[in-house]
Parts: C-alpha cells; structure tokens; sequence
C-alpha cells in the first residue's frame, strides 16, 4: 500500500529520526521525502511503501506524534492521485 | 510524487474547510420481503436488511481512516414500504417502520429511507395505508424516514394527496410536540423525486434500480466558499471557474470513496450526487458561498441569480469527475441545517417567499422550516401545492420539509439536534387556501410533458 505521510507541528531534535524508527521497524520503504522550514513550523512530506496493516501503522504513528509533540497523518496515496491527478 | 501545495491543499480542505464525503447510502431492494403475513414480510425484511448492511458501517470507518477523509454518514434506503407491504393482511403499517427502525440500530446507521409511497396519480391501498400511518411511524421510531412523491411533470398533481399531506404534517407535529415535532423533518413531499438520491430525509431505493447499490452523497459548502472568497473583485467567468475545479475535485474524492466502497462490500455503484449539503458546522453554509459572491446578506436582491450560477457551476465541475452522476446533485437550502441561512432569516433578509425563488433555480426545495405551530393543514397543503408545482412545470425535483412545532410563534427557534440542526419559525403569508385546497382532484400535467 503506498501512503502520504505528512509531518507537522514545532520544531525540534528527532522528528525525523523519531518518524522514520517507527517506518523501520514496520518494515515501511520510504519512496520519498521531503522536508522543510515554514517560519517556526516543521513540515514533512513522505512517500511510503507500507507492507502492515494500515490501522496499526497509524496507531504507531500517532503515539509516536503525541510522543514529538507533532501531528503526523498518514493517508492512502490514491485520495491525492484522485483529487490531483488525471 | 505530489508537490507541497497538492497535499496540503487536501488536508486544509478536510481540517479548516470542512470537506467531507456526506453519506454512503446502501439502496436494497425489498421487493422479494412482501408476505400475506404481515410477521413474515416484517421478518424478510429485518433479515434481509441485516445481512445486505452487515458490514456496511464497519466498511465506511475503514475508508474514513485509511483516506483520511471523514465520512459523516452511512446510511440504508430500501423500496417503497407501500408497495412492499401492501400484499400483506397488516393494517396498520407503522409496524413496519417499527421494524426498520429495529434494522438500522442492528446495522448502527443513523438513518434508513424509504417509508415512502409515490401517489402523483392515486392511491392504491398499500398507499393509502403507508400515508395513513406516517405521523404514528414517525413518531415512535427513531432512524427511519419517510416521503411522499405527489406531483410528477409527466402526471401532473395530485391535489388529494397534496391536501392529505397538510393534514398529515400538522398530525405528525402534535405527536411529537414536545420534541420539536421532530417527526416532520423526516417526512420530505416531493415532486419529480429521484429513485437513487442518497440524501435524508428523501432517500429510498427505486422500482427500476437494482438488487442492492451502493450511492454516495459528496459535500463540501466550506470549501466552495473559500474557493469564492478568493476571486474577490472578479467577474463571474472566473467565480463560475474557481466553482466547477473545486466542484471537480470534491468529486473526484466522491468517486475514489464509492468505488472503494462498493468494490469492498461487493456492490454494484449507483451514482454519485453532487450535492453542496450545509451542516450547522460554521463555515458549512451554502448561505455564505452567495455571500461571498458579494450579496450582504444571502435573501436579498441578487440571491436567485447567485444560486443559479452556484448550481450550475458545481453541476459543470463535477459531473466530469464521475463516471454516473445521480440524485439530486444541486446545491440545497436547508435553512435549519445552514448556519447563514439561519441568520439570514434571523436578521429578516430570507422569506419564505423568497426561498420558494431560489428553488427555481436549485435542489431541492422547502426543505427544513420551521413554521408557526398555528399554521392550518390547508396553508401547509397550499405551501406543497405551490413547490411542486414549480418542480411539475421545470422538469425538476422539488421538495417540501415543513415544521410547524406546536405552540411557537415567529422568531422561537426549533432544536432539533445533530445535523437537522436549530430552526428559526418563519413568517408564513396569512390569508386562506382553505377553499382551493378543498376542491381535490388532480392538476393536469403541463403541455410539455407531452413530448413524444
């Protein structure tokens, strides 16, 4: 299942290695990723391939966001493709 | 891969603008639940219900959360209960509501369709029988809705059916006065009613659909109105633009929802209807998109033109997004369940006069006003009378959902909970239809009905 993770809240060490523990321990493949600054506000945006089961995989994610103090989603990709894409 | 803007652009229409897929309405056939046993029809048809609708609420939870798209509504319409139950030796048809009723709380929907009769031409018994027990069905169940289609542009009115709905209206407020009379915003009278519309209170499933189908209603007045508000200063070309891209790509995610949907539960896709629906949620107001257009207030001059360039343009927008569009697909009016349109009349800038314009040029009718509790059976028949004939003689849908709460007067406010929301009592034109609505009959079908 490919997946848009999206990354946001306040700035600080170990947002990324935080999330990606969690992908790695799922056996999630990251495709892409990217990350930036708006003003104070972290953002990031990854691609995955999640071979778990959805449910558990956001569950562990947003443990892991309470844990960072940082709202982490994760959605199917095709809800992107379908409202972006032709 | 997506750029920034794409995917941010998605989540703030669902997190800040309100963005949702409205309902996933599973349509099922109870033609094969009809008995001379009125027990055993009544059992067919909890069975039946049951088993097609297992997984139905379990399936939209899980489509929710994997697309991260809320889906506020799962929802059951079935075939007419008039021509379900009429084989059958039961008299009195409320306990076949009671018996939906029981269905839908085993399934977990909030609302099941389909206590409906279409008598646009007469009665036959099982009709007679449903709109009969409508005010008592209403009032003791909970989740089940009901319509009456009376008035179609291929048979014309029937005025008898329009004068019995008066009656039936005013009879179903008394039972349920002490509640609001929250049986009246389940009872939608209709002209020209669609057979797959998965919209409450007016969904039931159609003679010519088929064994069970899976119909879903998009929604999305926030993101409209935003959408709007940035062509600020601009002619319409570009506001009717900004409306059909940002129609298209809220059903685009209809489209990606229903065919998760039926491609999960096994069942054919219907149609999607691309209807903007209000919530009382601030923001979710059809009401503020023609404000934003530049109207003071949403009923004043200019608002029956900014509505029909509203309808068409998320018509326009949309229907490229789906491959069968269906239902109402328009933009509604509910005043109760739309935060501006409350205002709007609160602030005496919407008449009832005026909404009866805007259906003209818009799904779906008179839909969710609150009237005075005093209002007489032949006004409210008169109030049909003249919506449908608008439907009758536009070729279009057209709907009626009145509340006269008994006891209140203009400018008490109605609860009525949840998404039916709170309703402020609006003026209704004193003077009598008394003897108009007493002739009965039937109104003969427009010329242009005769189209072959």
């Amino acid at each position: 299942m490919r997946a848009v993770i999206t990354v946001l809240g306040c700035d600080r060490v170990g947002i990324i290695a935080g999330v990606t523990a969690v992908l790695a321990e799922s056996g999630t493949n990251i495709l892409d990723i990217s990350q930036t600054l708006m003003g104070e506000i972290f953002t990031m945006i990854m691609m995955v391939d999640a071979t778990v089961d959805c449910r558990e995989l956001q569950e562990k994610l947003s443990a892991k966001g309470k844990e960072l103090g940082v709202e982490i989603r994760l959605q199917r990709e095709d809800i992107f493709q379908s409202m972006h894409r032709i | 891969m997506f750029n920034r803007n794409e995917i941010f652009e998605t989540i703030s229409m669902i997190e800040q603008e309100n963005l949702d897929i409205r309902t996933i309405t599973m349509g099922i056939s109870l033609r094969d639940c009809a008995s001379e046993s009125s027990l055993n029809s009544r059992r067919r048809i909890y069975e039946k219900i049951t088993r097609y609708a297992e997984k139905l609420v379990r399936t939209g939870e899980d489509i929710e959360r994997e697309f991260g798209i809320p889906i506020i509504n799962k929802r059951i319409s079935v075939t007419p209960i008039s021509m379900v139950a009429e084989s059958s030796d039961e008299l009195d048809y409320a306990r076949f509501a009671e018996t939906l009723d029981q269905a839908a709380k085993a399934v977990g929907v909030n609302f099941i369709g389909g206590f409906s009769a279409l008598v646009h031409k007469g009665y036959t018994k099982g009709d007679r029988a449903l709109v009969r027990a409508l005010p008592e069905a209403l009032a003791n169940t909970e989740r089940v809705c009901a319509s009456v289609n009376v008035a179609t542009t291929k048979a014309g009115i029937n005025m008898d059916a329009v004068r019995d709905m008066g009656l039936t209206i005013r009879e179903a407020a008394r039972l349920t006065a002490d509640r609001g009379a929250i049986a009246c915003a389940k009872l939608v009278v209709f002209a020209n009613v669609p057979e797959d519309n998965p919209f409450m209170a007016g969904a039931f499933h159609g003679v010519g659909e088929p064994e069970c189908v899976i119909n879903v209603g998009v929604s999305g007045p926030g993101v409209v109105a935003n959408a709007v508000k940035r062509t600020k200063g601009a002619d319409f070309g570009v506001v009717s633009e900004a409306i059909k891209k940002t129609a298209f790509k809220i059903t685009r995610m209809g489209q990606l929802v229903a065919q998760e949907a039926s491609q999960r539960l096994n069942v054919p896709f219907g149609i999607v209807d691309l209807s903007l629906a209000p919530t009382p949620a601030v923001g979710d107001s059809v009401a503020y998109i023609l404000e934003a257009m530049g109207l003071e207030k949403c009923g004043g001059p200019g608002t029956t033109a900014a509505l029909a360039l509203l309808n068409d343009a998320v018509k326009k927008g949309g229907v490229m997004a789906s491959s069968y569009v269906g239902g109402l697909s328009g933009a509604f009016i509910p005043v109760s369940e739309d935060a501006g349109m409350i205002a709007a009349v609160q602030c005496g800038a919407l008449t009832l006069e005026k909404l009866e314009a805007m259906t003209c040029v818009c799904s779906v009718g008179l839909d969710m006003i609150a009237v005075p509790g005093d209002t007489s059976a032949a006004t409210i028949s008169a109030i049909i009378a003249d919506e449908v004939a608008i439907g009758m003689v536009n070729q279009k849908t057209t709907a009626v959902r009145l509340i006269p709460a008994p006891g209140t007067v203009v400018g008490d406010v109605v609860e009525f909970g949840g998404l039916l929301g709170s309703g402020p009592v609006m003026k209704v034109n004193p003077f009598s239809a008394e003897e108009f609505i007493a002739r009965g009959g039937r109104i003969p079908a427009p010329l242009h009905s005769l189209k072959n």
